[in-house]
């Protein structure tokens, strides 16, 4: 009887999950056997299982382009510049806030810059393409300093800044988030121990609060190692034009341009399967690592 | 905490205030920016000549949006992606975070469906082999293609099985005893106690509805049927960028600068009407979701 319960409560749970899987099946899953594409000359109109097998001709053409080391490079460039900035700055800006004592001015500051976290990248691009124009507000204050006013997004030299910048200034109040409420778990009572031990502002900084959220700075660090391939497409598509591509084109704007307006299918498969296995191995990699080190799993 | 009223402690305090202030300022003036271009006369904003306060003030470039069907037609196509897309992504996440938040003795296929949902997170096919699944599915051109692709948000999924997963099985047990069944104690217990997790990832969900643009460039042949988000990034690819003959079409009619600004703004004000009542939601339900998982 006991047990006759449990299975038709274990059904029941069966039941569902059946939905969510059928969805994960068709969306997920079934892409993943178009991985098959990256290994054959893809014919739209013979389909998948009729277009000719090439084996690893997709793959020896990637490397021999010199189009794809500019990518890699780019992607590389772009994502670690956004994942070094995008940390720092969001401890930086929690350090700041958590010194400050009075409650509404923190409310309303931590409002604000939540805020862009919550905007499209195409209205974010929008607000770019503005301050950075040309005669914008940027290049006014260039020629207020005497010096000569720069096309942002029209220049190999800016773009991948501009890229690194605005990506750091949409989201690193959002990413503030978990270091303020790893901040807040700080026992308060060492921070009294500290100053009876003399330790001013900076020395409790360095010695309490460092340490109090280094887990959660390596847990995020080692997260942000599964997107290193992943340079940003939302923000780089809305904000790239062809003059750039030699220092913006990312793995992923590529997979579009070429692969999909360009019609390459098998070519761009096989750019994606690369990157999916690379960022597949660096996350689990991640996840070992952060389980062996500081006892935290990211899944 | 013990704070001595020490110069040096002063200085540090007063450096901080500024440095915030200046980081609250750069993430504020950009937005405020493009609120006062809306709002200012059109020679002024070609010229750029507005700041943070709008120049001429007038509102032409309103009642100009008030008449731009297509612009009002994108809205329609976001609202009706956002109510389909988060309703689909609500019903979807509770029916998968709770069986999941059952531990394995109680739901013995559980970690091998968790195994699933991970490895989908983590790996995908690739934009091509999706893209050619939902055009063999004849999405292409509707609404479906916008919605059911991401219909299962895993992360949000994740982090509404670990809220699940902190309400005490206790609750559970006296229900049953009780005698409410599984579908009652979901709907009557678990979800009314969740309800600052289900606020979170369901503001997860619109507003990831709202702002996504690639998906109606993907799988929208024509421009007629774009979402808002899709329509707005249009508008940027200004005349200067056009090399790609596709986007031409798109481009045929080049508004000027005040009624792109009031556009833009309009798009925000869905984002800003909703986001304040649920920021005291996330702040907990994303530190909870992340930091046990």
């Amino acid at each position: 009887m006991g047990r006759r319960k449990r299975r038709t409560g274990q059904l029941g749970y069966h039941l569902m999950m059946l939905p969510g899987m059928a969805f994960l099946v068709v969306f997920s899953f079934i892409p993943m056997l178009g991985i098959v594409m990256a290994f054959e000359n893809y014919i739209p109109t013979k389909g998948i299982f009729g277009s000719p097998w090439v084996g690893l001709d997709n793959f020896q053409y990637m490397i021999q382009i010199p189009d794809s080391w500019d990518i890699l490079r780019n992607t590389l460039i772009i994502a670690i510049g956004k994942i070094f900035f995008g940390t720092l700055v969001p401890i930086i800006f929690a350090l700041l806030l958590n010194e400050i004592r009075l409650k509404w001015a923190k409310k309303t500051i931590q409002t604000i810059v939540y805020l862009p976290n919550f905007l499209s990248w195409a209205v974010v691009a929008a607000i770019v393409i503005n301050v950075f124009d040309y005669s914008g507000p940027i290049n006014n204050i260039l020629q207020g300093l005497g010096l000569h006013p720069i096309m942002f997004l029209a220049s190999n030299q800016w773009f991948r800044k501009v890229m690194i910048g605005t990506d750091v200034w949409k989201n690193f109040g959002y990413g503030a988030i978990v270091y303020l409420a790893a901040l807040t778990g700080i026992d308060p009572g060492l921070y009294e121990a500290a100053s009876m031990d003399g330790a001013n502002r900076f020395k409790q900084l360095l010695h309490v609060t460092l340490p109090g959220i280094l887990p959660t700075v390596m847990l995020i660090s080692a997260l942000n190692l599964g997107s290193i391939l992943n340079a940003g497409f939302d923000q780089i598509y809305a904000l790239y034009n062809p003059i750039v591509y030699e220092t913006g084109d990312v793995i992923d704007t590529y997979v579009y341009r070429v692969g999909l307006l360009g019609q390459q299918y098998s070519f761009a498969t096989a750019i994606g399967l690369l990157k999916s296995v690379v960022s597949f191995a660096l996350l689990i990699s991640a996840n070992k690592l952060s389980i062996k080190f500081a006892n935290m799993r990211i899944f | 905490m013990i704070r001595s009223k020490s110069f040096a402690s002063r200085l540090s305090d007063a450096i901080i205030w500024i440095i915030l202030l200046i980081m609250t300022a750069l993430c504020f003036f950009p937005l405020l920016n493009m609120v006062s271009i809306s709002f200012s006369g059109s020679t002024a904003a070609q010229a750029n000549q507005v700041g943070l306060w709008p120049v001429d003030f007038n509102l032409e470039s309103y009642s100009m949006l008030f008449k731009d069907s297509q612009f009002w037609h994108a809205f329609l196509v976001s609202i009706e992606r956002v109510i389909l897309g988060t309703g689909l992504n609500m019903i979807l996440s509770v029916l998968l975070a709770y069986p999941l938040s059952k531990s394995k003795s109680q739901f013995s296929a559980r970690n091998i469906y968790m195994n699933i949902m991970i490895f989908a997170m983590l790996f995908s096919g690739g934009m091509i082999p999706l893209f050619l699944v939902v055009k063999g599915l004849g999405l292409m051109n509707t609404i479906w293609a916008l919605v059911l692709p991401g219909a299962v948000p895993i992360f949000n999924v994740i982090l509404l099985m670990n809220f699940f997963k902190s309400i005490p099985d206790s609750l559970e047990e006296a229900a049953m005893m009780d005698g409410a069944s599984k579908p009652t104690i979901l709907f009557k217990i678990y979800l009314p106690i969740s309800l600052p997790a289900l606020a979170t990832i369901s503001l997860f969900a619109i507003v990831g509805h709202w702002n996504d643009y690639f998906s109606g460039l993907l799988y929208m042949n024509s421009a007629a049927n774009y979402p808002l988000a899709t329509y707005i990034q249009q508008l940027n690819v200004d005349m200067s960028k056009i090399t790609d003959p596709s986007q031409l079409k798109a481009l045929a009619s080049v508004s000027d600068k005040t009624l792109n600004a009031a556009k833009i703004v309009v798009s925000i004000v869905p984002v800003l009407m909703i986001y304040p009542f649920l920021q005291k939601y996330f702040t907990s339900g994303l530190v909870i979701g992340s930091v046990k998982g």
